[in-house]
């Protein structure tokens, strides 16, 4: 009931589709064009099947009480009649075409992806998204933000539990927004279910979308196809701005990435790396080898006590920055920075008892350079 | 001697051998039935267990009782198992039961073959289930095995997964072939095929169908072999293959198996509902037609799986006519069996009751599944919950129900004596609120937004998912009733007749219940009151 009474409150500040009050038993109508036809096509046809339902189950039931043998009733003998079974057939289709036409107008309608006014390109990674605005210079990763200690029911849940992330996707209202899919490892699909957008993003294959949102909102969903692991756990955020605020959005972005240069310039300590380095173990890390790097055996290598954490680093370090092909170690060096990378190598080779020793921000830095 | 003797002995009388040897070495189509049937109930139980599990986890929003890796394998699991060991072998027996004594013959064709056809299976099985306990643990990439999950990034578990594919393929296969062999050639002098029953008729086209897309279904596993251990890219798009090409392989296998698993009880229920409504099968031909029409159907209609990995616009509409296609013959089934009531003169027992949920909650799923044809709207149905309600809505109250309709139809027969009529629709009516009461809360789920597949979910999908849950138990040991009644039944329970019912007509109804170990050595006359067709 708490939990009600919020969400109303809620529904009242932002329109957020996906955080409507419990019980909801139908389709969202959405906030674009298509998701509006699309809502009304799934109507159409749920009141036709109704009104199926209501003949055949009305004649059923009919049947089922005049025609019982304990009210006396005695079994006629047709078993045919040629007309009937022609009328059957042939008003099915009649119904049939009347629904294919307007899926199909709809359909077309969602397959022109003509004169879009930005293209973004959206990477699925296990188990985040990659957003990168072509011919600009916007390139970020989107993951679930909600704390680990939400999910394991150490601490209250909040309003938006699995439906939010630590950066949104950010788009212009009233524009066409045309979006290329692909993936970088498995099958993923990319699903706001008020945009009425739902595209697998596979590997080797770019797939387009679009969409226009009419209203600046927080619009979520969530990846539709199985994953992995962690595929309940792979949340999306649109956030729609007026074209206005997109516009300081964006130059904001840039202003971070001057940030985010000064502090690869930066001394570093180790223990500001071990710091930092929790922090970004947790979110890239944790899901696959665990928050105590112990990993899950047969699956994900434990961390813990390994010969890579001790040893050279240069190794430890190659499979930070490039992944493992054939198994579900990414390459990090496109979704870390450098601090990032030289805190979380770092911290994996000092935690848990690990004896591994520092790795540098400059030494990461020279690597990627190469 | 003395051994020699005996076996002369067992000859002449024809009666069964005693002991384990009677099970393990049987050709007897009874027998096999039989085994086919207690091994379905067994896959039942342990796939229902498994998904008594998902849905105790999501009882409530966060991770309570198992975590999202076994999560995944118990989803995978469950389907494989169902599928693979709870509703085809449940048909496969039931068509080895009756199929010889609905033809009029003294066995299935190949008996020998019919051994193994069975025996492939507990070994298929307890291989796929071993996996549970490897390291990495068993196959975790949902029953549809999608690529790259399943080639890359899988457990090694899946080596495993990949060789029980195939034995329970080369099983359906050598059952199939027995099915087509027996009803083509084993017929009672005088009954042509448009005089057989439906059950014969549906069987014979499953048949077909199985013998066609097994054979592609081991090969997209020996692909995935052949990707995981040979250094071939069928699937890996870094070697140059194509991962929808896996998806396009498997759902040409896919959708044809989805009818395999419903045709058979669409035959079952043909049978009941004239029986209790005592009046002739309203359209056998219509329905022969229909059926051969579904299954042609099946055929090309596999990619409306595929509708959101990204097809032309041209593939997405002729894929969207074609599947909608498929609810005219199934219409006129539909209508069929209700004119088959309508005017009749009805009684309700138990194999009745699940004749009439089969029929008004199979529509459901058929009316859902119309939904699901409709491209642009099946982009926000795809993968959610809506779709997990379709398909459970005709496997459940559809497939299972069907088998529930045929054991208690068919037990009498079986056994020669009667189930308890008051424990059976007990059983009938708590399965009947149960699998509605977990079912039907998810279109609501699915059209709000929840994805299928997830261990965890958001806050807003958390009361009709603990609904569902309640119902999923009510169901879920709802059927120890039918356990403990099919038992009683065997052991005790009132003599039967050879007819057990007022309305049923055809050979087997001319059989003693329990027939003879060999059911027909002379051919029966095959008259007119024991024609399907009226």
């Amino acid at each position: 009931m708490r939990r009600n009474g919020r969400a109303l409150l809620f529904a009242g500040l932002f329109y957020a589709p996906l955080v409507s009050a419990d019980w909801q038993v139908n389709l969202i109508e959405g906030a674009t064009e298509i998701s509006r036809s699309v809502y009304n096509l799934h109507m159409v046809i749920f009141y036709i099947c109704v009104a199926i339902a209501v003949i055949v189950f009305g004649v059923m039931f009919w049947s089922i009480f005049w025609h019982r043998k304990s009210r006396g009733a005695k079994a006629a003998h047709f078993h045919e009649s040629t007309w009937v079974e022609i009328a059957w057939t042939i008003v099915p289709v009649i119904i049939l075409v009347s629904m294919a036409v307007p899926a199909s107008t709809t359909l077309i309608q969602m397959y022109d992806k003509n004169s879009a006014e930005l293209d973004i390109q959206i990477t699925g990674y296990q188990w985040k998204w990659r957003y990168q605005y072509l011919n600009q210079d916007i390139d970020f990763f989107s993951s679930l933000s909600t704390p680990p200690e939400q999910i394991s029911n150490e601490q209250i849940k909040g309003e938006n539990y699995l439906l939010e992330v630590d950066k949104p996707l950010v788009i212009p209202a009233g524009k066409k927004i045309r979006f290329l899919l692909t993936s970088n490892d498995v099958i993923h699909s990319w699903w706001v279910p008020a945009l009425a957008v739902k595209k697998d993003a596979i590997p080797g294959f770019v797939n387009e979308s679009w969409t226009r949102v009419d209203q600046p909102g927080i619009y979520r969903g969530q990846c539709a196809e199985l994953c992995g692991r962690d595929h309940g756990f792979m949340p999306i955020v649109v956030e729609v701005k007026s074209p206005e605020d997109y516009q300081m959005w964006v130059a904001e972005q840039a202003s971070l990435k001057v940030v985010e240069q000064q502090s690869a310039q930066k001394e570093w300590s180790q223990a500001e790396l071990m710091i930092r380095g929790e922090a970004v173990y947790k979110a890239s890390c944790a899901a696959c080898h665990q928050l105590e790097g112990q990993g899950i055996p047969g699956v994900f290598p434990a961390l813990v006590g390994s010969p890579l954490m001790s040893g050279d680093s240069a190794e430890h370090i190659d499979a930070v920055l490039h992944g493992r092909s054939g198994t579900a170690m990414q390459a990090f060096a496109e979704q870390l920075n450098t601090v990032d990378l030289a805190a979380v190598i770092t911290y994996e080779r000092s935690a848990w008892g690990n004896q591994g020793g520092a790795v540098t921000v400059q030494q990461i830095a020279e690597l990627l350079k190469e | 001697m003395g051994s020699i003797e005996q076996s002369v002995q067992s000859t002449d009388h024809h009666g069964p051998a005693k002991g384990i040897t009677r099970w393990l070495y049987t050709t007897n189509h009874k027998d096999i039935g039989t085994l086919y049937l207690l091994f379905s109930l067994t896959m039942f139980f342990i796939g229902g267990c498994m998904a008594l599990t998902i849905r105790a986890e999501l009882f409530q929003p966060g991770l309570q009782l198992i975590m999202p890796e076994f999560f995944n394998q118990m989803t995978t699991m469950h389907g494989l198992i169902m599928v693979f060991g709870a509703v085809m072998p449940a048909f496969v027996g039931l068509a080895n039961w009756m199929i010889p004594m609905m033809v009029g013959a003294p066995d299935m064709a190949l008996p020998r073959m019919n051994n193994w056809s069975f025996w492939i299976l507990p070994f298929a099985f307890s291989m796929m289930l071993s996996t549970l306990l490897m390291e990495g643990g068993a196959p975790n990439f949902g029953w549809t095995f999608y690529a790259p999950l399943s080639t890359t990034y899988a457990p090694p578990s899946v080596t495993f997964f990949i060789f029980a594919v195939h034995m329970m393929g080369i099983s359906s296969i050598m059952g199939a072939i027995n099915v087509i062999a027996t009803i083509l050639n084993m017929r009672v002098p005088g009954m042509k095929l448009m005089d057989m029953p439906l059950f014969v008729w549906t069987w014979l086209i499953t048949a077909f169908l199985l013998i066609a897309v097994m054979p592609v279904l081991a090969g997209v596993v020996t692909m995935m072999l052949m990707d995981i251990h040979f250094g071939t890219s069928f699937f890996d798009a870094a070697g140059g293959g194509d991962p929808v090409l896996f998806q396009h392989v498997f759902w040409f296998f896919g959708h044809p198996e989805v009818y395999i698993m419903i045709l058979p009880a669409f035959g079952v229920v043909s049978e009941i509902i004239p029986t209790f409504a005592r009046k002739r099968l309203f359209g056998y031909a219509s329905m022969v037609y229909a059926t051969a029409s579904i299954a042609i159907l099946s055929f090309i209609v596999w990619a409306h799986h595929m509708f959101t990995v990204g097809l032309p616009l041209v593939g997405e509409l002729f894929f969207m006519y074609t599947t909608m296609l498929i609810a005219v013959p199934t219409g006129v089934k539909v209508f069929n069996w209700v004119a088959t009531m309508f005017r009749g003169s009805m009684t309700f027992e138990t194999p009745m009751l699940f004749s009439l949920a089969f029929v008004v909650l199979f529509t459901i799923g058929g009316f859902s599944g119309l939904m699901l044809a409709i491209a642009p709207a099946d982009f926000q149905y795809h993968d959610t919950y809506f779709v997990v309600a379709h398909f459970h809505y005709v496997l459940v109250p559809g497939s299972v129900f069907s088998i529930m309709a045929a054991a208690y139809f068919w037990l009498p027969k079986w056994t020669g004596h009667m189930y308890n009529e008051a424990m059976g629709k007990l059983h009938f009516w708590l399965s009947f609120i149960g699998v509605n009461v977990t079912f039907f809360p998810m279109h609501f789920l699915g059209l709000a937004g929840m994805p299928r597949r997830i261990p965890d979910y958001a806050l807003q999908f958390a009361d009709f998912n603990m609904v569902a849950t309640f119902g999923a138990f009510l169901f879920g040991f709802s059927q120890l009733i039918f356990v403990y009644n099919v038992i009683s039944c065997i052991r005790s329970g009132k003599k039967a007749t050879a007819q057990v019912w007022e309305g049923s007509h055809g050979l087997e109804w001319t059989l003693s219940s329990p027939p003879p170990y060999h059911s027909f050595t002379e051919p029966p006359a095959f008259t007119s009151p024991h024609r399907a067709n009226g």
